[in-house]
């Protein structure tokens, strides 16, 4: 029971946040230059009056703003994000078609990430201040500067086009008629570089964080005790010190899962993979409006989850936190 | 402190970079007169290959270096701006949700949680697409996606700084609130502050450059996520045009990394030394 009430908090938390998303969204579109109906009807709209009638009758263009406002907020609760003109489909059709690629690519992302900086983190903090602790650290410098795009196109180049190990693009070969067991294996082929590139950077954000968390507990008097006790390193280090060190990591991993999402559109169009940040890229050249802020609403969703899950895992993982709750 | 800065010599790498770039962004003129748009060669040059083309030409035979030198300008320009809004934006509700308490401390950090939540680049695609893409609109945009960590930061700081003794003291000698605010407390959270900001310039950068890949640049300045957006259909062909931009950007955000933690270093010799030693 203990775990049940502090999660309903978070989703009623999660609900207001969105609702406020949804406002926020109704004001851009307010914000941008022109008509609001021209504007949600973006560049396929441009040209037929009819449509663009249609459109400021459905947005209630000619009420009062509140009552206006109402009924978008309204519309986005019952799940209607608008129809994409230029698509020819409701958004919300749209992502839901892509949705399945993202979420495979960000959470393959997230993993990796989160696995090989913990154990890159720890690596190098136990060989403080040997090359080989130093040689991380560096490497960790340099992918944290590195930009994602950039990096996804460098992959792109040396992994696909020069060694042609790995496909550079897509989503799954196209035409080739995989079933089963070989499409699955087809598909993690296709899913090695855009989600190794992608968690790149988040790789040396965790390594960097476990380091320094790592450094930091071994100082703790607890230690000292564990040391005089007579234990060996290796076993120190992995069961009283890592436990305590990991904590701050999975926090920080809840709170950079934005950026991972975020980071997805940048992967996506590199690799034309098949996800809802491509969904947004396509919208941002015809100027789609509505699936812009519908794939921007989703992504925000998409975060909170993953913030409720960090959450659960945290709680998972420290007993301590349900008690002091 | 300067000494503690200078022994560090990963933070003396990154000032004598963020000296070049700054040195050729601010000769660029002077160095490419034509600008970078000039369509000076054949297009897709190899560099190397052509005197006075040391990087080649692009898919409408425009000079590469002229691009890389002149788009230094917008990243700079945008990264330093922006982060300076942010902390004109972050400053302010962090140092009043912090020093006054209560139901305004409660609001802000409920709005600055809020923005916290939505995904920081979906938020700048979003914004700089429906303001339509201009050097202002992006280093708005960023600004307004970058600003939250410098709150909580200032917050944080201000509720540690005003519990001291010369706080009281100044409140005894009759100082107003506000005058305690800004004379006392703020000064003395400057160096937090500054730590953050080298940080937070190298992010903008890294911000501006991923807008500019994906079209959202403007389309009046030449930048070096533009350069690289443009050849990654090319990329089989023409490796150097996505290439250069990308060391280029690497570089300049890895030097500002290096300054901001060689400035943590220094301002905080304690704090460091736990992580480090």
């Amino acid at each position: 029971m203990a775990v049940i009430a502090p999660i309903l908090g978070r989703l009623v938390k999660a609900l207001v946040t969105l609702l406020a998303i949804a406002v926020l969204n109704f004001f851009l579109i307010h914000a941008a230059p022109g008509d609001p109906a021209v504007v949600l009807a973006g560049e396929a709209g441009a040209a037929d009056e009819q449509m663009i009638a249609q459109l400021r009758e459905r947005f209630g263009l000619d009420q009062p703003f509140h009552v206006q406002l109402g009924s978008y907020v309204w519309n986005i609760v019952r799940l209607d994000f608008g129809y994409s003109f230029r698509q020819g489909a409701p958004v919300l059709d749209l992502i839901l078609d892509r949705l399945p690629a993202t979420l495979i690519l960000t959470l393959t992302a997230f993993c990796i990430s989160l696995t090989l900086g913990i154990a890159l983190g720890v690596a190098a903090s136990a060989r403080v201040g040997k090359a080989s602790d130093s040689l991380l650290t560096t490497l960790a410098l340099l992918f944290y500067a590195t930009p994602l795009y950039w990096a996804a196109l460098m992959a792109v180049l040396v992994f696909s086009v020069e060694l042609g190990w790995l496909p550079g693009f897509g989503y799954e070969t196209v035409g080739a008629g995989y079933t089963g067991l070989a499409r699955i294996g087809d598909v993690i082929r296709h899913l090695i570089l855009p989600a190794s590139t992608l968690g790149l950077f988040f790789m040396a954000v965790y390594m960097r964080m476990t380091r320094a968390s790592m450094l930091e507990v071994a100082q703790m008097d607890f230690v000292k005790t564990a040391r005089a006790k007579g234990l060996s390193g290796p076993v120190i280090r992995r069961r009283h010190v890592l436990r305590n060190a990991i904590l701050p990591v999975v926090t920080l991993a809840g709170l950079q899962a934005g950026q991972l999402v975020g980071g997805a559109v940048l992967t996506e169009t590199v690799f034309a993979w098949p996800g809802i940040g491509r969904l947004m890229f396509e919208s941002l050249a015809a100027r789609d409006y509505n699936t812009i802020l519908g794939v921007f609403l989703v992504s925000a969703a998409m975060v909170i989850a993953f913030n409720i899950l960090t959450d659960l895992v945290y709680r998972l993982v420290d007993p301590r936190i349900g008690a002091r709750a | 402190m300067i000494r503690r800065f200078a022994s560090n010599k990963g933070a003396v790498i990154g000032v004598l970079i963020l000296l070049a770039v700054i040195a050729l962004a601010v000769s660029a003129d002077l160095l490419f007169p034509r600008g970078p748009w000039a369509m000076v060669q054949r297009p897709f040059l190899v560099p190397f290959s052509t005197d006075g083309l040391p990087l080649g030409t692009d898919t409408l035979g425009r000079d590469v270096a002229a691009g890389l030198v002149h788009g230094a300008r917008v990243s700079l320009l945008v990264g330093l701006v922006s982060t300076l809004v942010a902390l004109m934006i972050g400053v302010p509700l962090g140092a009043v949700a912090g020093f006054y308490g209560g139901w305004a401390d409660e609001g802000a950090m409920r709005f600055t949680e809020f923005f916290q939540t939505i995904p920081n680049f979906a938020l700048a695609i979003v914004l700089v697409a429906i303001l339509e893409p201009t050097l202002g609109s992006i280093t708005l945009a960023i600004a307004i996606v970058s600003w939250p960590p410098v709150a909580r930061l200032v917050r944080a700081e201000v509720m540690a700084v005003k519990r001291r003794d010369y706080v009281d003291a100044a409140r005894l000698a009759g100082l107003s609130k506000f005058r305690i605010l800004t004379g006392e407390v703020l000064p003395n959270t400057v160096s937090p502050i500054i730590v953050m900001a080298s940080l937070m310039v190298a992010t903008a950068i890294l911000l501006e450059s991923s807008l500019s890949f994906l079209g959202l640049g403007d389309p009046n300045a030449m930048s070096w996520g533009y350069m690289i957006g443009a050849a990654r259909t090319v990329i089989r062909s023409a490796w150097w045009l996505s290439f250069f931009p990308g060391v280029a950007i690497l570089l300049t955000v890895l030097a500002l990394n290096l300054i901001g933690e060689g400035l943590s270093d220094a301002l905080n010799p304690h704090l460091s030394r736990k992580g480090t030693a």
